[in-house]
């Protein structure tokens, strides 16, 4: 057990007594812990900056996005999964699903911009035919449906699979039971099926919640150059550019605990909500 | 239950189909334009669906001794040695907490649990990491990310769902321990093992922003290599491929893609059929 828990001090606790940098200015040749203190000057000058809101927002807009186009998109692949009744098919198409999953954000962004590029497949196709020629990867308006596909090509396979197992859950009997009353799929699946799976659902969309903050930060920073920050900056991005690149580490240290901490009080919030709602939520 | 609708069936089929090529078809062009000859990518302005004279000379290029050769060396590396580190880091401490009336085991639990709900942020990961004087080594790629919280509660649920009677049977034979641990509750868990045994292989051979962060250029692991030249778009020129470039950069692009990728897609067959369970029995003790 030592070797783990040495590991969880060392790099979490440790790292996180390493947030007393945001109350600092850090100095290279004092290091940590002997930079001077600067009270909450990070944050206020942070709470001014006109570029660490527009990362706010942007990280909320991509989030809230996610939210409405991908966060259905599992689910609705795990009804039409379940609905199969030839099992080889079934297992084909999930492990083709699940793929995209396993491979790294490096490759699904060249992927993407080899499809949807400048000079890419797409643009190939379209000159061929002698029609004009979309820029999709460089256009900062084109950028938020583009990461939401991204997303969904991504883990949409991936995402199905506990849904799938709350279906597999599904007591047959019931399905039996609504249709000899007369029940068509539809009410079926309305009366027995939702109703089912509601936990699972209420689940996820609470961790997604709390996680709401967090966007995709390798998805972004790959994209970044491409589009310009005014499209790709969240607030991960503007931490790493204005910490690691900038070298303006309390700064950046306080956007990123101010991140923490909204985060941390919003899972515990959306899980209050789940409580009162009788649902389990992802904690008691 | 009565018979689906044709119409619904053929929406079925059609979903399904779109589903498999949407993922297939990026695939099969990257490894088709990179068998392609230089003449047969330009003339089609850059990209070949199904090659006519397939070939090998864009792989033969970068394998050449390059610095894709010393990068997938490198990510071969990190990974083999990441992987173990980090599974023997974490069947220790699940099996650990898995037992009840472990000294400070529920203390632990929680200390661990909350770093999920609260990381401690890039900025002082990364000023911990070069305080430690680890920047330019590839410990820098392994130590900070050593012991995932979600695989570790995978284990945990997965230990805990050996029956009591064997813990016990062992104890009664008068095994410590290790011995119950290597002799009873790992033989059991190979299942548990391979899963959390592979998000750790993926993500030790998917990373690239630690050795972004860290290493210098000529340490780098193949998926940062392939960041700066394919998304980048610097061209692998001849520093890079060991010699002079024949092929045309957009095929030895796409072959640099096709090595990332290959390994992912060699185990992903064999370890498939045990993602549901893993994932489940880790989604449900959580």
């Amino acid at each position: 057990m030592l070797p783990g828990l040495a590991y969880f001090l060392l790099f979490h606790y440790g790292a996180l007594a390493g947030n007393v940098i945001a109350f600092k200015e850090y100095v290279p040749f004092d290091g940590l812990w002997g930079s001077p203190w600067v009270g909450l000057g990070n944050f206020r000058r942070m709470f001014e900056d006109g570029a660490f809101w527009d990362a706010v927002l942007n990280t909320v807009w991509i989030a809230v996005l996610q939210l409405v186009f991908y966060f259905p998109v599992p689910l609705a692949l795990a009804l039409l999964l379940h609905s199969l009744t030839w099992s080889t098919v079934r297992r084909f198409v999930q492990s083709v699903a699940y793929l995209p999953h396993f491979i790294s954000w490096v490759i699904v962004v060249a992927l993407f911009q080899q499809v949807l590029g400048d000079t890419g497949l797409l643009n190939s196709g379209l000159e061929g035919m002698g029609w004009r020629t979309v820029d999709i990867i460089g256009d900062p308006d084109a950028f938020r449906p583009l990461v939401v596909a991204q997303v969904i090509w991504k883990d949409a396979g991936w995402g199905t699979i506990i849904f799938l197992a709350a279906l597999a859950q599904v007591d047959e009997q019931q399905y039996e039971a609504a249709a000899i009353d007369g029940a068509g799929p539809w009410r079926r699946f309305w009366h027995v099926t939702l109703p089912a799976i509601r936990p699972v659902i209420v689940l996820l969309l609470i961790m997604r919640l709390g996680d709401i903050l967090s966007v995709g930060f390798e998805q972004m920073l790959l994209q970044r150059d491409a589009v310009g920050p005014e499209a790709a900056e969240i607030i991960d991005t503007f931490v790493y550019y204005q910490g690691i690149v900038g070298g303006d580490y309390g700064f950046a240290a306080a956007a990123g605990l101010f991140k923490g901490v909204i985060g941390a009080l919003l899972v515990y919030a959306a899980n209050k909500v789940a409580h009162r709602l009788g649902e389990q939520g992802v904690y008691k | 239950m009565e018979k689906p609708k044709p119409v619904t069936q053929a929406g079925k089929a059609l979903a399904l189909a779109a589903v498999v090529l949407l993922v297939c078809v990026p695939f099969l062009v990257i490894v088709s334009t990179s068998l392609a000859s230089t003449d047969e990518v330009v003339a089609n302005g850059g990209w070949v669906l199904w090659p006519t004279e397939p070939s090998l000379d864009a792989y033969r290029d970068i394998l050449d001794g390059g610095i894709v050769t010393h990068a997938l060396g490198v990510s071969a590396g990190v990974t083999t040695v990441g992987t173990l580190l980090s599974l023997a880091c974490t069947v220790t401490l699940a099996y650990a907490l898995s037992r009840p009336g472990v000294f400070g085991g529920r203390p632990v639990l929680l200390l661990v649990l909350f770093t999920f709900l609260f990381p401690p942020g890039m900025i002082p990961s990364f000023l911990l990491v070069k305080e430690l004087g680890l920047l330019d080594s590839y410990a820098s790629l392994v130590l900070p990310v050593l012991v995932n919280v979600f695989n570790l509660v995978v284990l945990r649920g997965f230990f805990q769902g050996i029956p009591e009677e064997l813990y016990e049977a062992a104890r009664l034979d008068g095994a410590g321990d290790w011995r119950v641990l290597f002799s009873v509750v790992l033989p059991l868990s190979k299942a548990a093992l391979a899963v959390v045994g592979l998000f750790y292989a993926v993500a030790y051979w998917n990373s690239w922003f630690y050795a972004s962060l860290y290493l210098e250029s000529d340490h780098w692991p193949l998926q940062q290599v392939l960041r700066t030249y394919v998304i980048a778009g610097s061209g692998l020129t001849d520093a890079t491929t060991g010699e002079g470039t024949v092929t045309a950069p957009q095929t030895v692009q796409m072959a640099v893609l096709v090595i990332a990728t290959v390994p992912i897609l060699l185990v992903y067959p064999f370890l498939q059929k045990y993602f549901t369970k893993g994932v489940l029995t880790g989604a449900i003790k959580s």
